[in-house]
């Protein structure tokens, strides 16, 4: 249990910065989860707290100690890794016990950690097991388990549910977060799947090309997005943008940034658009529209509501509150 | 002895892992009567030579002097065997199993031990010239044991290691074939199992013994077959540096036993030596076979 502090944290491969300056102070017991698109560095960032890469400058700290040229074991982290990194020779109990055996602790503790570990991720049947006999969701725990015996100040996962299907996701990713709840370990996790992003984090860091956009709660992320990278990237169906020059109330914006939930059809509206397709998910509905420009808008609205017909126009609507102005560089007007 | 004979076993167990669609690959009916009758030419056609090899090695000497020769074995087994074991013609054969097996387990042992820490080091560790010593390696691969014979000889000579079980394995010792299977091979191991070991605390020696090693049993049992059976069958370079009797491996042994000039052969002996030859590489491949097989068709995951 630690506080984790990256302050202006930047690498470089050569000439190419791949991560700017980011700057973040994790408190103890949080549950932080990195999200960007692939290639933003965000595992690479992970990868530095862990040790794994080097930092060209600025500074880690895990609990107040420097920890830039501390070797990845002293770093007192554990780390849970995409495609597990189980080690394919030993049992399930061999793969926990490695890194305590590497730690000399007597046989009695690393068999009562173990047990402990196995009994936290009901892998109790699987002790003798050879990794490749259990299943993906499994296997998974293991890799957990291994993480939770060594009992670190903090964890770090590296996308460690992008191999699994889509129901075991949603499933792993609950049980994730409850474990590091009940733990209370700080955490690190990166993906780039918003939603694990959205309902595991209690603060999210968004990555765009090696920069934070924003740190912050995922809620005030959702609906105070700093860039329209963030307003892009958060939320699925994602923000429309419209021109702003559309509609003359230009006041330095380039472009202005509607969540889909809080566009309406209606009677008289601020823009005329072209009913494209339709996708009706059971408990709301997807009207995908184009203005007259080309501009492509997403309206949601629930079930409930008049569904139109495909090539009608419609009439678009919205709160001015609910604008969010993005100057041409992308930046929050 | 030859390496093909355990590569045609490997293949048909091989096979039996997946289970095949009927009528596709396994044939019914006659089909299935003349694949086994064309096998069991085959195989008798093969296995004929060494089959009258072991037949000349159970008779006397007259027996297979007068034509016709014999193609049911003697009586003279026990005599044949045993006097080929205890005196034979220069040195008991005994004797030169021995060596050759303590030459051919140092060059297949040394072999594997060199180059998995040669591969380990050129994967693993990134220091100036990594890539030159690849290649240097990999040179050393178009220059067999002929080419270098001379200078190897004059080496060995200066060290004083002629008639030497040394003298015999170190110039075979360093093999760029194996050096570049295990560099395959530990390029195939995933990135994270090498960090996962780094964060459990693991140094690179740790790793490279508690992991990297199991995971290569199968690929270290099937270049042990293979370079066994190459050291077992080395005949110059054992010729060349061997003088002294006591020191001749059995490969260079059985060739010496052949008289020169006017002698007459002991073609019992050297009958039964040439199949006390073959006993050994028989062995380790029958011993090695489930892993050796593993070790060609499939790398484990």
């Amino acid at each position: 249990m630690a506080t984790v502090t990256l302050e202006d944290v930047k690498k470089s491969y050569g000439k190419t910065d791949v991560i700017h300056d980011v700057d973040v102070n994790i408190a103890d017991g949080e549950f932080i989860v990195i999200v960007g698109p692939s290639g933003c560095g965000k595992s690479t960032l992970l990868r530095m707290v862990a040790g794994l890469e080097s930092i060209t400058s600025g500074e880690i700290r895990i609990d107040g100690r420097r920890g830039n040229e501390v070797e990845p074991q002293d770093r007192d982290i554990a780390m849970v890794f995409q495609n597990y990194a189980l080690y394919p020779h030993m049992s399930v109990f061999d793969n926990m016990a490695y890194g305590l055996k590497i730690a000399k602790r007597p046989k009695a503790e690393i068999a009562e950690r173990v047990a402990e570990a196995a009994r936290l991720l009901q892998l109790e049947p699987y002790l003798q097991r050879r990794p490749r006999e259990l299943s993906g969701g499994q296997r998974q725990r293991v890799a957990m388990g291994r993480a939770i015996v060594r009992k670190p100040a903090v964890f770090l996962f590296d996308e460690p549910l992008s191999n699994l299907d889509a129901k075991l996701r949603v499933q792993m990713r609950l049980e994730i977060k409850a474990l590091q709840r009940k733990l209370g370990v700080t955490a690190l996790y990166v993906t780039h799947d918003q939603i694990e992003a959205m309902t595991m984090a209690d603060r999210i860091i968004v990555m765009n090309a090696g920069v934070a956009d924003q740190i912050g709660a995922p809620l005030e992320v959702y609906a105070n997005p700093r860039t329209a990278f963030v307003a892009g990237f958060i939320g699925s169906p994602p923000t429309n943008f419209i021109d702003a020059a559309l509609f003359g109330q230009s006041d330095g914006a380039g472009q202005i940034g509607l969540r889909p939930e809080h566009v309406h059809m209606a009677e008289k509206g601020r823009l005329e658009a072209t009913v494209g397709s339709i996708e009706a998910l059971g408990a709301e509905t997807l009207i995908h529209l184009y203005a007259a420009n080309g501009a492509q808008i997403t309206v949601r609205q629930d079930a409930t509501q008049p569904i139109p017909h495909e090539g009608e126009t419609r009439a678009l609507t919205w709160r001015d509150t609910d604008m969010m102005r993005f100057d041409p560089a992308g930046r929050r007007v | 002895m030859t390496a093909q004979d355990p590569l045609t076993a490997a293949a048909t167990p091989a096979k039996r892992h997946k289970p095949l669609p009927d009528g596709m690959v396994e044939k019914r009916g006659a089909g299935l009567w003349l694949t086994h009758l064309g096998l069991i030419v085959g195989v008798l056609f093969i296995f004929f030579p060494i089959w009258l090899a072991f037949v000349a090695s159970t008779v006397d000497q007259q027996e297979i002097v007068r034509p016709p020769m014999p193609l049911i074995p003697g009586d003279k087994f026990f005599e044949n065997y045993a006097k080929a074991l205890t005196s034979g013609v220069n040195a008991p054969v005994a004797t030169m199993l021995l060596n050759s097996s303590i030459m051919a387990f140092g060059i297949a042992l040394g072999k594997i031990a060199i180059s998995l820490l040669s591969a380990f080091a050129i994967v693993y560790f990134r220091f100036p010239g990594r890539k030159m010593f690849f290649w240097l390696i990999f040179l050393t691969l178009m220059l067999p044991v002929e080419v270098r014979i001379v200078p190897t000889y004059e080496v060995i000579a200066n060290f004083g290691m002629l008639n030497s079980y040394q003298g015999l394995i170190l110039p075979l010792i360093a093999s760029a074939t194996a050096t570049f299977l295990f560099r395959q091979f530990f390029m195939t191991v995933p990135d994270e199992l090498a960090e996962a070991a780094r964060v459990d605390g693991a140094g690179p020696m740790r790793f490279f013994f508690d992991i990297l090693l199991p995971m290569s049993r199968t690929n270290i049992a099937a270049l042990f077959v293979i370079l066994f059976i190459y050291g077992w069958n080395q005949y110059l370079w054992p010729l060349l540096i061997t003088t002294d009797p006591d020191m001749n491996t059995i490969v260079m042994g059985i060739k010496q036993m052949f008289p020169s000039g006017d002698d007459i052969a002991d073609w019992p002996v050297i009958m039964a030596t040439s199949i006390l030859a073959m006993v050994p590489p028989v062995l380790v491949v029958i011993g090695m076979q489930r892993l050796f097989i593993r070790g060609l068709v499939e790398s484990e995951k």
